[in-house]
């Protein structure tokens, strides 16, 4: 049974019992929330995830409600717990599904050290993985997002996942989250996508989030081996620049871009290494879109 | 009191393998809240059963893992560290917990989660190893004036002491408890019994068991109870079996340093919550306490040494914890300076908390 089974009515009654479960990836995760503008959220941009049954493994307990009872009338705010634990200091209560998502995000990041985590995009064609990584306000969520409207099958567009056993990318296929003027290039340059509501004035500015496409969920378990590591830089106005990137400053730039490297030792070294040595790796500086997917199209043809 | 399925695992690992689904996910919740999942990992490991558990579950146990086998080289490295910083004053530090059983590669380590590595000099060299540390790379955190006397002036340790590069915790003692405390424990006995071990001292075995001991059941930190109390246990488990006379020596060296009491009740919530081998002499030769006065303890203690979680709780559970809290700082000052000080942290943590969410 899929989300979209279910009525907002029903996701919500759920919700307020602690009985929505749900799986994205090899991730189950059971929600709770008293608020309805979850539910439209999980409505609208989750309507592709399979349901479980509560009587199996859940990886995290997520909850997203009130702080106190005052703060539930007055001005209102909005707080995350995993399992009892809060993490961080309450929101207004507008964020409460922009909380969510990175609620979601926190909990692997932070329960996942069986793998390797980059602070990347990853993003797959004809079987194969390319990886951005990125500082934000690079524009790798822009191109990420464009790259999936386009037909790239989304594995994450935040957390890169790597199995130090297989060095294959895992995928975590969740919402594309885009901020500030990304909201409107995206939309405009590809509107059949649908785009969740906005939630403004957030740490991250204007954010809203693009739902992943219908394939990019159900393939939610096909893990893939990563060939090109890419870092993009948005400059306005620039020429679409593709050029080599030294392995070395490959690997010290990922390791800056890495949630987790540091906690995996030898291993976490070992792993990327090898991922680098056996992936081709890119600086790109990018303004137009067009130029952007039509070259990354190449690429993955060019390697059939 | 609720039972609680981490108690049972701790126990007998090995009967993990038949846990369902629904069980591994409340165990697995449970082991993160006592900071023990990478504890479980480990005694599921012994046992053999890991790769027979289900995907899920094993990632779970494997990240717990990764976490701690990171910690335990850190505070590797923090030992060799604070060695190294404390060479041109001469002074040997004691490590203690945690620091100590992965300098000295105890059972205690193994799937340990650390907050601060906690080191003790004598008092005469309290200022220079501070100052040292200091001169090493180590900063004091920033406290207000008060929490500055408040250390100082009452308490065991120094205000924590923290890397700059590594941002790591460093507790600096001077005693195991503080000088304002009802008990009062000879330190320089424990000073004089200390083995020394490539240039840092470890107290002795019987002394380690008694400050982990005092640690747990007079300085009220029971957020950490249930591993303080799985520490306990491997100790025990250890020692009992690798130190000849241990069981005696400990009662003996009880008695004269003046930890009778912290001692009993290890040994009588150990053998009860984690049925640690002890000998049933041990038990009769600790001082009789009255009925009364165990029931009550019983009470409290078994429901606040449980992991900090929801199913793991009862309605007396809040209670208890809020007891025990009063009861530490009951034991760690007198009232004249207890009132004043439970009234200002009171004041301080609702004025700050309504700062935080103010927006």
């Amino acid at each position: 049974m899929l989300i979209s089974d279910l009525s907002l009515d029903e996701i919500f009654q759920r919700l307020k019992r602690s009985e929505l479960r749900f799986q994205a990836g090899i991730y189950t995760i059971c929600v709770y929330s008293p608020y309805k503008v979850v539910a439209e959220g999980l409505k609208n941009l989750y309507q592709d995830y399979h349901l479980v049954d509560l009587d199996t493994f859940c990886d995290f307990y997520l909850a997203v409600k009130s702080p106190g009872l005052v703060r539930r009338w007055f001005r209102p705010q909005v707080v995350f717990s995993h399992d009892g634990f809060s993490p961080f200091k309450p929101l207004p209560a507008d964020h409460a599904f922009a909380l969510f998502e990175w609620a979601f995000n926190w909990c692997v990041g932070n329960h996942a050290h069986n793998f390797l985590l980059l602070h990347a995009a990853v993003v797959e064609k004809n079987g194969k993985a390319l990886v951005l990584p990125a500082p934000p306000g690079s524009g790798k969520s822009t191109l990420s997002a464009s790259l999936v409207a386009h037909g790239w099958r989304l594995l994450s567009d935040e957390l890169t996942i790597i199995d130090p056993d297989t060095l294959l990318a895992v995928p975590f296929p969740r919402p594309v989250s885009l901020k500030n003027y990304s909201i409107d290039v995206i939309s405009v340059r590809f509107p059949d996508m649908y785009i969740g509501r906005k939630s403004y004035d957030t740490t991250k500015g204007t954010v809203a989030h693009m739902r992943a496409p219908t394939d990019s969920v159900f393939r939610g378990s096909e893990r893939v081996p990563i060939r090109w590591i890419v870092f993009p830089k948005y400059e306005a106005g620039s020429e679409t620049k593709f050029e080599t990137k030294e392995k070395g400053q490959t690997l010290i730039e990922t390791i800056e871009n890495s949630f987790n490297y540091d906690l995996l030792g030898r291993v976490g070294f070992d792993v990327l290494t090898q991922v680098i040595q056996d992936a081709n790796c890119y600086r790109f500086q990018y303004s137009n879109i067009d130029e952007a997917l039509q070259l990354f199209d190449s690429i993955a043809e060019g390697e059939q | 009191m609720k039972a609680c399925l981490l108690q049972k695992v701790l126990i007998a690992p090995e009967t993990a393998i038949t846990l369902s689904a629904t069980e591994w996910d409340l165990l697995i919740r449970q082991a993160r809240h006592a900071f023990l999942l990478a504890r479980l990992s480990y005694l599921i490991d012994k046992v053999g059963i890991t790769e027979q558990l289900s995907e899920a579950v094993q990632r779970h146990l494997r990240s717990g893992k990764v976490l701690s086998n990171k910690q335990k080289t850190a505070v590797k490295w923090e030992t060799e560290c604070i060695k190294k910083a404390l060479v041109t004053t001469n002074i040997k530090p004691v490590f203690l917990k945690g620091g100590a059983y992965v300098y000295q590669d105890l059972p205690p380590m193994h799937g340990r989660i650390f907050s601060d590595v906690d080191i003790m000099v004598r008092k005469k060299d309290l200022e220079l190893a501070e100052r040292a540390l200091i001169l090493n790379g180590w900063i004091r955190k920033a406290l207000t004036k008060y929490d500055q006397t408040y250390y100082r002036e009452w308490m065991h340790e120094l205000p924590p002491l923290i890397s700059r590069k590594r941002q790591t915790v460093l507790d600096l003692h001077h005693t195991i408890l503080p000088p304002t405390a009802r008990i009062t424990v000879n330190t320089e006995k424990l000073f004089e019994n200390a083995r020394e071990c490539d240039g840092a001292y470890i107290l002795a075995p019987i002394d380690m068991v008694l400050h982990s001991a005092t640690h747990l059941f007079c300085d009220g930190e029971l957020e950490h109870g249930m591993r303080d109390l799985v520490d306990l246990d491997a100790l025990f488990r250890h020692f009992g079996q690798q130190e000849t006379g241990f069981w005696r020596n400990l009662i003996e060296r009880a008695g004269e340093v003046g930890l009778t009491l912290p001692l009993f009740y290890a040994v009588h919530f150990s053998k009860r919550l984690l049925e640690t081998p002890i000998p049933d002499d041990v038990v009769n030769k600790l001082p009789v306490m009255s009925p009364l006065k165990k029931k009550g303890m019983d009470f409290l203690l078994s429901r606040a040494l449980l992991p900090d979680h929801v199913s793991c709780e009862d309605r007396f559970t809040d209670l208890a914890r809020w007891v025990l809290y009063v009861r530490s700082h009951y034991l760690r000052m007198p009232f004249y300076l207890l009132v004043p000080h439970l009234i200002r942290k009171a004041w301080k943590r609702r004025f700050d908390s309504e700062k935080d969410t103010a927006q």
